[in-house]
């Protein structure tokens, strides 16, 4: 059964020429939920007064035109974003209860121009994860084969977008967090430059590396929705003031003759030849629109993961510090004084991934081997992006695969973690070098699995990347998995 | 880098984590495989240290005006309270008996 609408702009005619209702859209996204849900995973939680609110924005539409492209639009949230009236777990058993005070800004901005928060999506445990499996909460399936995972840490985002249960969602990427499921799951996942989103009221993790973005089945949707976000709120310090409308100005302009990186590192044998063999293809198209591609060398991006995983480890150490069981959170009964109650807390509030990395971060920032791990780990970040700004000396963006392979099975890395890790190698240097990336579908593997290109490029380019983006979902096609159809469900 | 039970047991004691025998044990084990991976960051050749924030045309970060706003209010504030009692967050003990 097909959505109601494909995409913002059909949303804004359907709306606008009263095809439909915003009732009605957001009933249709209530009901898909409540029927593939139970086998996808994807929301942690709906919001009972979505019905409502939709009812109230129809009733304001009917004596004024809609005021903005996101009035009325259905929009999925991670649950590590705070949307006030819903409960925020971030998959912890830690956060199971909490309920925020606020909305997160990017969840405030969406509101304030009409959108309808559906519900609250599945993730990977504090956001630290490459398959959601690290989730306290539940198991998230991938719709193209639900023996797989979805990737992570935003897998029941990526879901919500590809299963057709959202028109677009918010997550966040701090190593990769929404570029791997994105291409797990076939659909376009943005993360922008840091400093262009604000995080107020996303839960934090790695500071230095977290950003929000959006997951859509389009570049143009993905465009308004960064419009939407972006620019200072006056509550995270680090939102540059970069004028938000360079990213439509990029947008609209030509790829032809654009200059595009191959970096020979992120095509070595770890490279599953499906992935391969269909990236080869999302490169001919661009060769077709004039873009010119061009070999480049980025040496030291294969430290990125022994990088990422002291630098970010180590802020999770101390960002997650705040959760001692005394003013939100979950409480361990077990203990007669303080200090055995912060302890006990920790020990049965967190899972084993969160426990990992804040033992990691500890150790690598304690007496005696902050030189050792730490520092150097800065240093070599430091070497990154240096390669990066002089690779964007020659090219306007690199073009890599966003994985190395197509999606996992279940269980399959999630006894040993650094395999697990080294799902996100080609996506972590974006992060660490503070650089705009997307992934967005290529042409699946011959057994119908997605694959996804990255795109990265210099600070404040995600414009120019959104075009590319534009141009290879018009040769590969929105494609849809069968779910529902094959379920039963077919009613269309 | 070899991680022995009783780093773990430090390690564990400074992050305010209590772990069971099993956990202190397999974490020494799993902790060191990440080290040895990691650790090939010394083959590196190096800058010297300092980090490079920023890419120079990020522009200035602005900075907000301090003007005064209403704090959240307490009975709002202790909703997410494991526990509470009238204005306050109540704990268990902190100092001895005795003390």
């Amino acid at each position: 059964m097909t959505p109601l609408f494909d995409g913002l702009a059909a949303f804004c005619r359907g709306r606008d020429s009263r095809q439909f209702s915003i009732e009605e859209a957001t009933r249709d996204y209530l009901s898909r939920i409540e029927r593939e849900d139970p086998e996808l995973g994807a929301f942690l939680s709906t919001n009972s007064n979505a019905v409502n609110r939709a009812r109230q924005l129809d009733n304001r539409m009917a004596r004024n035109p809609a005021p903005s492209p996101f009035y009325g639009y259905p929009v999925a949230i991670k649950d590590n974003l705070h949307v006030a009236g819903l409960p925020t777990t971030c998959a912890s058993r830690m956060l199971a209860n909490f309920r925020p005070l606020e909305n997160a800004t990017v969840v405030e901005r969406l509101l304030q121009s009409g959108a309808i928060v559906l519900g609250k999506t599945n993730m990977d445990e504090f956001a630290m994860g490459s398959s959601t499996e690290n989730s306290a909460m539940g198991v998230t399936r991938n719709p193209w084969d639900l023996r797989r995972v979805p990737g992570g840490s935003s897998g029941g985002s990526a879901v919500a977008v590809a299963a057709d249960l959202a028109p677009m969602a918010l997550g966040s990427d701090t190593g990769g967090s929404i570029r791997q499921p994105a291409a797990f799951c076939g659909v376009l996942g943005l993360k922008p430059t840091y400093g262009r989103i604000s995080r107020y009221g996303l839960v934090a993790f790695s500071s230095s590396l977290d950003q929000i973005g959006p997951f859509a089945r389009r570049a143009e949707d993905a465009l308004q929705m960064m419009l939407l976000l972006s620019g200072p709120d006056g509550r995270d310090m680090t939102v540059a003031s970069r004028d938000p409308a360079e990213m439509e100005r990029d947008f609209r302009a030509d790829v032809r003759g654009k200059v595009i990186g191959l970096p020979e590192e992120f095509f070595g044998d770890g490279l599953d030849p499906d992935v391969r063999a269909s990236l080869d293809r999302a490169r001919e198209v661009l060769s077709g629109e004039g873009a010119v591609f061009r070999p480049i060398r980025l040496p030291s991006a294969q430290y990125g993961i022994n990088v990422y995983y002291l630098i970010a480890t180590s802020e999770a150490a101390s960002n997650l510090s705040r959760y001692d069981g005394v003013r939100y959170g979950y409480r361990s009964l077990k203990s007669k004084n303080i200090r055995d109650m912060y302890t006990h807390t920790r020990q049965e509030g967190f899972g084993p991934e969160v426990k990992r990395r804040i033992l990691l971060g500890t150790f690598a920032l304690s007496a005696g081997y902050q030189d050792q791990y730490y520092r150097k780990a800065q240093q070599v970040q430091s070497l990154i992006r240096e390669e990066f700004d002089r690779a964007f000396h020659e090219v306007d963006m690199i073009f890599a695969p966003t994985t190395p392979t197509p999606p996992f099975l279940f269980g399959e890395k999630v006894s040993d973690p650094l395999a697990m890790y080294l799902s996100d190698i080609y996506t972590i240097s974006a992060n660490l070098a503070g650089l705009p990336a997307l992934s967005a579908p290529s042409w699946p593997t011959p057994s119908g699995l997605p694959v996804g290109v990255q795109l990265i490029g210099p600070a404040w380019s995600e414009g120019r990347l959104l075009r590319s983006a534009a141009i290879l979902e018009e040769a590969v096609g929105i494609r849809r998995p069968s779910v529902g159809t094959t379920r039963g469900g077919e009613a269309a | 880098m070899q991680l022995t039970r009783e780093q773990v047991t430090h390690v564990a004691r400074l992050a305010s984590l209590s772990l069971t025998p099993e956990e202190e044990v397999h974490f020494a084990g799993e902790l060191s495989h990440i080290l040895d991976y990691v650790e090939s960051l010394n083959r590196l050749k190096l800058p010297p240290p300092g980090l490079n924030v920023g890419d120079g045309e990020q522009g200035p970060t602005p900075l907000r005006d301090d003007t005064p706003r209403p704090s959240t209010p307490v009975d709002l504030a202790l909703t997410n309270a494991p526990d509470h009692s009238g204005q306050f967050f109540r704990v268990p003990r902190i100092l001895e008996e005795g003390r």
